[in-house]
């Protein structure tokens, strides 16, 4: 069996892990084709003899047999009902609404309780709740995926230059972290977001920033200890380059933190994300996040729905993640013996 | 034996489902002084550990009735509250590391006195009295001073001396002293082992000492109990035990004393020489305390004027104490740190500069003393050996590079028969003497001509240690290998070396040809070295 292979089969190990992997990607492929489930434009459709892909192609209005050359508003009773006639048929997503789809036909007010038009209600505004939930999930772990890579990246190549070389780079570099870590992370993105216009990057390479240094500390710590070993040494008397000695030798042996951090630094990433949204700091008006939610969960407290549902999101996600835990650093760690 | 102090009847340790020890039948009288021989993995240490149920996760079964100041008893069925007044007062115990065994945050005056004031109920005062006696008893000049030092300010063999003040400060019937002089200097040892025998002799105890040391046993022990995976082979009087040891075991440990075999005048005798140092000295930046350690350093110089001359085909052992600056040297003569004078490899000189130096990198080869830091623990056996021929034969195809690692490591006597699937292993799955082998096929893989071997088979139990010796012997006749050999041991130096330095403090007080120097030392240094092995 090829070690990555046994990597694998020590990751299966542990069950709990293992489960929370599995259905954490499931929900995260599911979301990455949230156009297909959660869309107010139908899959496939049949009119007059030819066929259309709304869901790919915009289609005006007048092509069944509407007044304008607007885009099509599928939620239309009379577009409807044009394809309900003998010989037309359209195929709609599960969830039939964008989560930007305003519904003008709805038959309560905003926002709704769920029912079967709405399966988790609408927002103050009538979008569908389970659509902005399932956009927002994804925005949520692709931000994550996205703020923890750059993190760890930064994270190992400044702690790796630091652990190394040690001395006056290190020094030099500590108290860097010192002044860096000392500035009000808070407030800079608030100054900021006031500067320039919000956007999910400009979030992104704000909190990207203040992101590396945790985990910096411990790959540098990491990187000590491995520095001054015998294989290192041994490395070194058989001519290997610092580069190599450093890829090779330390990064492997010095990876534990790393992993074992990763699960939890993406809930730490998705909660930021969120909270950014509910105080307003954080992606532009109109996209659908966790935390804009819970901000209209709270200025609307009857309608129980959308800070519930949002609220449960989040507790499975966190969850999911945090129950990963030790899995990843137990299966990379082939001294934890197989079977 | 109804006469005897302890006497354990089929002592059992399991651990997880695992027995350790097995069925373990053994007795020790009043006053005697019993040695516990065996090597690691045998159960040694876990049979005394038992005794007084300091193993929280062991099942242990059988008995171990013993003729304690209340009365006789078995340890192993006592109640908890009973067993702790035999604890400390009628049993003590001393441990291999005094640095850990010893509170770092209480001074040793304190640790003292609390066993008096435990177990014999003194007041603070007289216990502190009580404990500068102890102290002056185990031969700690000024123990009044001592007394208020913390463990870190001792060295290592007053920590020692005060670890066994601790231990008899309340007269104990029985000691058990876990490997007491393994951590220490080969010059300690003697000194140790004469104090514990002096005490015993004053106090009449009995002694359990553990050990793998059979010099120890020789010199302290009246008794013998060999133990083997968990199992006791072979008991008996010292005397008879080495002079007949009945068990195949036994004999293995007793003929596992380093045999020499070496070509004594190698076949190039008259060749250049492989590896030429002169006026070497190297020197580390120490921080020096207060303002003036913000613009200059210290200096601490661990090797100064080393002069040597390593012959190809040669062994120059270099032997001394650990602080003696031999690892430096080492260190120093692979070009890994930055020293002053000269040091000519093959004629060439380490430039500090790892793309001039990686052709010298071929020829100079290193083994480490510690099997489990010299590995990476997370390449395969493929990886690590083969990696030495990813820079230094490059062109290599990937098939030629694997043949290229088989052939070193059946070379090292491990072969893909032994070990299935041996090239994808990891380091973990091979025991001390097996991954020391591993890191040799590293060395050879390069084919150097020059390998040091900083304490190659110190981590090691004897009879392991007895074979890589062996296998660095073979491979130096071979190969007209040289070896730059460090090592605190002379039997080792007796069974390898051709010349020998002797290191103290950074320099070489004596250098010359192995048989000469060690039957003849000149330096007193040497003298106490070389007596303290026998």
């Amino acid at each position: 069996m090829s070690p990555s292979q046994r990597a694998w089969q020590r990751f299966r190990r542990n069950r709990l892990g293992y489960w929370s992997l599995l259905i954490f990607c499931t929900l995260f492929i599911l979301s990455l084709g949230a156009e297909l489930i959660s869309n107010d434009k139908p899959l496939l459709a049949r009119y007059d003899g030819r066929w259309y892909f709304p869901i790919v192609s915009n289609v005006p209005e007048t092509t069944f047999g509407g007044d304008f050359q607007t885009p099509t508003d599928y939620l239309d009773p009379f577009i409807r009902q044009q394809f309900a006639r003998p010989g037309n048929f359209a195929l709609y997503p599960p969830n039939p609404y964008h989560y930007s789809t305003i519904n003008y036909f709805a038959k309560e007010p905003n926002p709704a309780a769920p029912s079967a038009d709405n399966w988790l209600g609408t927002d103050d505004r009538g979008r569908d709740v389970a659509a902005r939930l399932l956009y927002g999930f994804r925005i949520s772990v692709l931000f994550a995926l996205a703020l923890t890579s750059i993190g760890v990246v930064l994270g190992l190549i400044t702690g790796a230059v630091q652990g190394y070389f040690g001395g006056k780079t290190d020094l030099w570099f500590q108290r860097f972290i010192e002044i860096w870590g000392s500035m009000p992370e808070l407030y800079l993105l608030i100054i900021f977001s006031a500067m320039f216009d919000p956007s999910v990057s400009l979030l992104l390479i704000l909190l990207s920033l203040f992101g590396w240094m945790g985990l910096s500390d411990y790959v540098r710590a990491e990187f000590l200890r491995n520095r001054q070993l015998d294989y290192v040494r041994a490395a070194r008397a058989m001519g290997l380059s610092n580069g190599q000695i450093i890829w090779r030798h330390i990064l492997p042996n010095s990876l534990t933190p790393v992993v074992t951090f990763l699960p939890f630094r993406m809930s730490a990433a998705i909660l930021a994300l969120t909270s950014l949204d509910f105080l307003g700091l954080g992606v532009p008006p109109g996209t659908p996040s966790l935390g804009e939610l819970l901000a209209q969960g709270k200025n609307n407290i009857d309608a129980w729905w959308i800070s519930l549902s949002t609220f449960g999101v989040l507790v499975i996600t966190l969850l999911l993640l945090t129950f990963m835990g030790d899995a990843p650093r137990d299966a990379l760690d082939p001294r934890n013996a197989e079977t | 034996m109804s006469s005897a102090l302890l006497d354990v009847q089929n002592l059992t340790v399991a651990f997880g489902g695992k027995e350790v020890v097995r069925g373990l039948d053994f007795q020790i009288a009043p006053g005697e002084k019993v040695a516990l021989v065996g090597e690691s993995g045998s159960g040694k240490t876990v049979t005394a550990l038992s005794l007084l149920r300091l193993l929280p996760d062991a099942r242990v079964s059988g008995t171990a009735r013993f003729a304690g100041s209340d009365g006789a008893s078995d340890l192993l069925s006592l109640p908890a509250r009973e067993l702790l007044g035999i604890r400390g007062r009628d049993i003590a115990m001393i441990f291999q590391e005094p640095m850990t065994a010893l509170n770092p945050l209480f001074t040793v005056g304190e640790q003292i006195a609390e066993v008096l004031q435990l177990k014999l109920g003194l007041d603070r005062g007289a216990a502190a009295e009580r404990a500068i006696q102890l102290l002056a008893d185990t031969g700690i000049p000024q123990p009044e001073q001592r007394l208020r030092a913390f463990p870190h300010q001792l060295s290592g063999g007053q920590r020692q001396r005060a670890m066994i003040a601790m231990a008899l400060a309340c007269q104990p019937r029985l000691l058990l002293a876990d490997e007491p002089t393994t951590a220490l200097d080969v010059a300690l040892r003697g000194q140790i082992l004469d104090l514990l025998d002096s005490l015993q002799h004053k106090h009449g105890m009995a002694v359990l000492m553990i050990t793998h040391d059979l010099n120890l046993v020789r010199r302290f022990a009246s008794r013998v109990i060999v133990m083997e995976r968990g199992c006791i082979v072979e008991q008996g009087p010292v005397a008879e035990v080495f002079a007949r040891p009945q068990h195949p075991y036994t004999r293995s440990l007793i003929d596992s004393r380093p045999v020499r075999d070496v070509q004594e005048v190698p076949p190039q005798a008259g060749a250049p020489a492989l590896m030429q140092a002169r006026a070497l000295r190297v020197s580390y930046p120490t921080p020096l305390a207060g303002l003036r350690g913000w613009f200059r350093h210290g200096e601490f110089v661990a090797v100064q004027g080393a002069d040597f001359v390593i012959p190809p085909g040669h062994t120059l052992g270099v032997i001394g104490e650990s602080g003696s600056g031999k690892s430096t040297l080492a260190l120093a003569a692979l070009g890994l740190l930055p020293f002053q004078g000269e040091l000519q490899v093959a004629g060439r000189a380490w430039s500090r500069r790892p793309a001039l130096d990686r052709a010298l990198r071929r020829v100079v080869q290193v083994v480490f003393q510690d099997p489990f830091s010299s590995l990476s623990p997370r390449l395969t056996v493929e990886e690590i050996v083969g990696e030495g021929l990813t820079i230094h034969a490059a062109t290599l195809s990937g098939e030629e590079r694997r043949a290229r690692v088989q052939k070193a490591l059946e070379e090292v006597g491990l072969s893909e028969a032994q070990f299935p699937g041996l090239l994808q292993r990891y380091p973990h799955e091979f025991s001390g003497g097996q991954r020391q082998r591993l890191a040799i096929a590293r060395a050879l893989i390069v084919e150097p001509r020059l390998i040091v071997l900083d304490e190659p088979t110190s981590a090691l139990d004897v009879t392991i240690q007895k074979q890589v010796l062996q296998l660095l012997q073979r491979l130096q006749r071979e190969r007209a290998l040289s070896y730059l050999l460090i090592t605190h041991d002379v039997d080792v130096i007796r069974a390898m070396a051709h010349e020998v330095l002797v290191m103290k403090g950074g320099e070489i007080v004596e250098a010359g040809p192995v048989a000469t120097l060690l039957d003849a030392p000149g330096h007193p240094y040497t003298r106490t070295l070389v007596q303290a092995a026998v």
